[in-house]
């Protein structure tokens, strides 16, 4: 089976992106399964069902999404296999910019949008940066100029990246990017011993634990003060 | 190239200050250093804090490099002369009915057929330069031979510009900030003579004049087009324009036209306006899923082209009276 993690802001156009792509692979005969990673809530998984995917979805809810991904990944890849997938997707919003999902020697790929400002690439961490794919979506709302641009912002962020532009609504691009991700030759039946490629923030402070009391007194564990100047001034 | 400082990298290639911005590394008081020697200046907190991958910085600052290179290398080739599409079949795996479509630079092509016929996959078998390995088994060759791979991959080079209907421009800056920022992302060296050219172009095309320091998004739809198409013709660095239809309202179409056709672009335009569909040399009628026919534009449908311009300019002055609060009248 193949394993591809698909990573992205929250509304860059993941799901449509991965819809498309599925229904070209499809037409290949190969076998896909979606396994859809949120915090809070999600109702992609029925969009997935609707058009006839075999998908699950998991709620990280008081975690960080990325950790919990990386908790449950092995157990998501042994799903798919039991399912008899060719290949196993999973989609998972990336809420605070700094983690990312992918996997070393795992296809990764990153989906944003070119109305989220030029500035975003810059923004972006681990989850942009060390992408293999990045996937620009929403280009046909935006200025051919704009389009550029951002696509040189995410070079110069991400230069080893195949880029490409694909219209969710059209599904423009996605037949093309299904041929990037299926690979005959890179079958997985575990990621176990895999590693990250880029660990995760060490964070652990009172907030964590679930303090919701304001004030010095509550703050335990990893706690950093911005830097506002000098009190006199 | 690896044992250059940083002052001497970007006095080499200056372009790699970008890069630094982008990547938000505050290189100015380590100019003396080499890449390597500066990244190992990071703690480990700091490695922490901002999310920096060292061995990848170091790799893409080489890789940026040669691309950035490779690049203005580019500009100076010799472009493209012509695109052409060999046939392959449509979605009940008919064959196309052509034996071989090539448009040059400076041509027009107008692409006709319903919603859903296959205008989306006509355009994007040509951006991917297809090799028979799409769903519609086409097969597109650049200056009459099998294209560079560097057309599907590479993010700065790509074949086909795109207009489309319902285009916007989202970033908040006036028209030269505007330029400024798209011709900084194209390495112009003449920043401040393109510029002048775009605004001179896009207010040759646009019914009422606008000046450099207008915010973007205070412009008219006719306004914006003509900014769009300007800046397309003369920026970008696609040899291939598409165009998806082109209101007339605010606008001289037929000089938006001419000023692609004169930047040597090759343009193709989906429409069902008549005038747009006929000012085309060509039309490609696309059918479920595949190139049905090719008309060549008729002397008769010429002579229909000149009346409906005719229409066209008709409206264009009822809507400039209009505008100027004038009464219509059949007399000029």
């Amino acid at each position: 089976m193949n394993l591809v993690i698909f990573s992205g802001p929250p509304s860059s156009g993941k799901t449509s992106i991965i819809l498309k792509t599925i229904e070209a692979l499809r037409q290949r005969e190969i076998a896909v399964g979606v396994v859809k990673f949120d915090c809070l809530n999600t109702d992609d998984d029925i969009l997935y069902e609707r058009a006839g995917i075999p998908v699950k979805k998991g709620l990280s809810g008081a975690l960080c999404p990325d950790h919990f991904f990386a908790s449950n990944i092995e157990e998501v890849v042994q799903w798919g296999r039991e399912q008899g997938l060719d290949m196993l997707i999973t989609e998972s919003a990336g809420l605070c910019n700094r983690c990312s999902p992918y996997i070393k020697d795992i296809k990764g790929v990153c989906v944003i949008d070119n109305l989220s400002g030029i500035n975003t690439p810059k923004k972006i961490g681990p989850m942009l940066k060390a992408a293999d794919i990045v996937v620009i979506t929403k280009g046909d709302i935006v200025s051919q100029a704009e389009r550029e641009v951002f696509a040189s912002r995410v070079s110069s962020v991400n230069p080893r990246a195949v880029t490409m532009h694909i219209n969710g609504l059209t599904g423009q691009g996605a037949y093309e990017l299904s041929t990037l991700l299926y690979d005959e030759e890179n079958h997985i039946d575990t990621v176990q011993g895999m590693e990250l490629r880029f660990p995760m923030p060490s964070a652990l402070c009172s907030y964590c634990l679930g303090e919701t009391r304001i004030g010095e007194a509550y703050q335990l564990g990893n706690v950093r003060k911005m830097d506002l100047g000098d009190k006199d001034a | 190239m690896h044992k250059l400082t940083i002052a001497e990298i970007i006095e080499k290639y200056p372009f790699v200050e970008a890069f630094f911005e982008e990547n938000k590394l505050d290189i100015r008081e380590h100019g003396h250093r080499t890449f390597k020697e500066y990244l190992d200046t990071f703690t480990e907190d700091e490695i922490e804090d901002y999310a920096i991958d060292k061995a990848a910085l170091y790799e893409n600052l080489f890789e940026y490099i040669k691309q950035m290179k490779d690049f203005l290398g580019l500009e100076e080739e010799e472009g493209i002369e012509s695109l052409t599409i060999l046939p392959g079949h449509d979605k009940s795996n008919n064959p196309e009915q052509f034996e071989e479509l090539t448009i040059r630079k400076s041509e027009i092509v107008s692409i006709v057929g319903p919603t859903g016929a296959g205008k989306s996959r006509l355009l994007a078998d040509i951006e991917w330069t297809a090799q028979n390995d799409t769903p519609t088994g086409r097969t597109i060759l650049i200056n009459g031979e099998i294209p560079d791979k560097k057309w599907r991959f590479s993010s700065n080079n790509k074949l086909v510009a795109q207009l489309s209907q319902n285009m916007n421009f989202v970033m908040d800056l006036t028209v030269r900030e505007f330029l400024e920022l798209h011709a900084a992302s194209r390495l112009v060296e003449d920043v401040e003579g393109t510029i002048g050219r775009i605004i001179d172009a896009a207010n040759n095309l646009a019914g009422e004049k606008f000046d450099l320091e207008t915010p973007v998004t205070s412009l008219s739809g006719g306004q914006s087009r003509a900014l769009m198409i300007a800046d397309t013709a003369i920026l970008s660095s696609s040899p291939i324009v598409l165009i998806d239809e082109i209101e007339n309202a605010g606008i001289d179409r037929r000089k938006a036209l001419n000023l692609l056709v004169d930047e040597e672009k090759i343009v193709l335009i989906a429409t069902h306006d008549p005038t747009l569909a006929l000012i085309a040399d060509k039309r490609i009628v696309i059918k479920n899923g595949g190139i049905h026919k090719i008309i060549e534009t008729s002397k008769e449908e010429k002579e229909i082209l000149s009346k409906l311009e005719e229409i066209d300019k008709f409206v264009l002055r009822m809507r400039e009276d209009l505008r100027k609060g004038k009464e219509l009248s059949n007399h000029n």
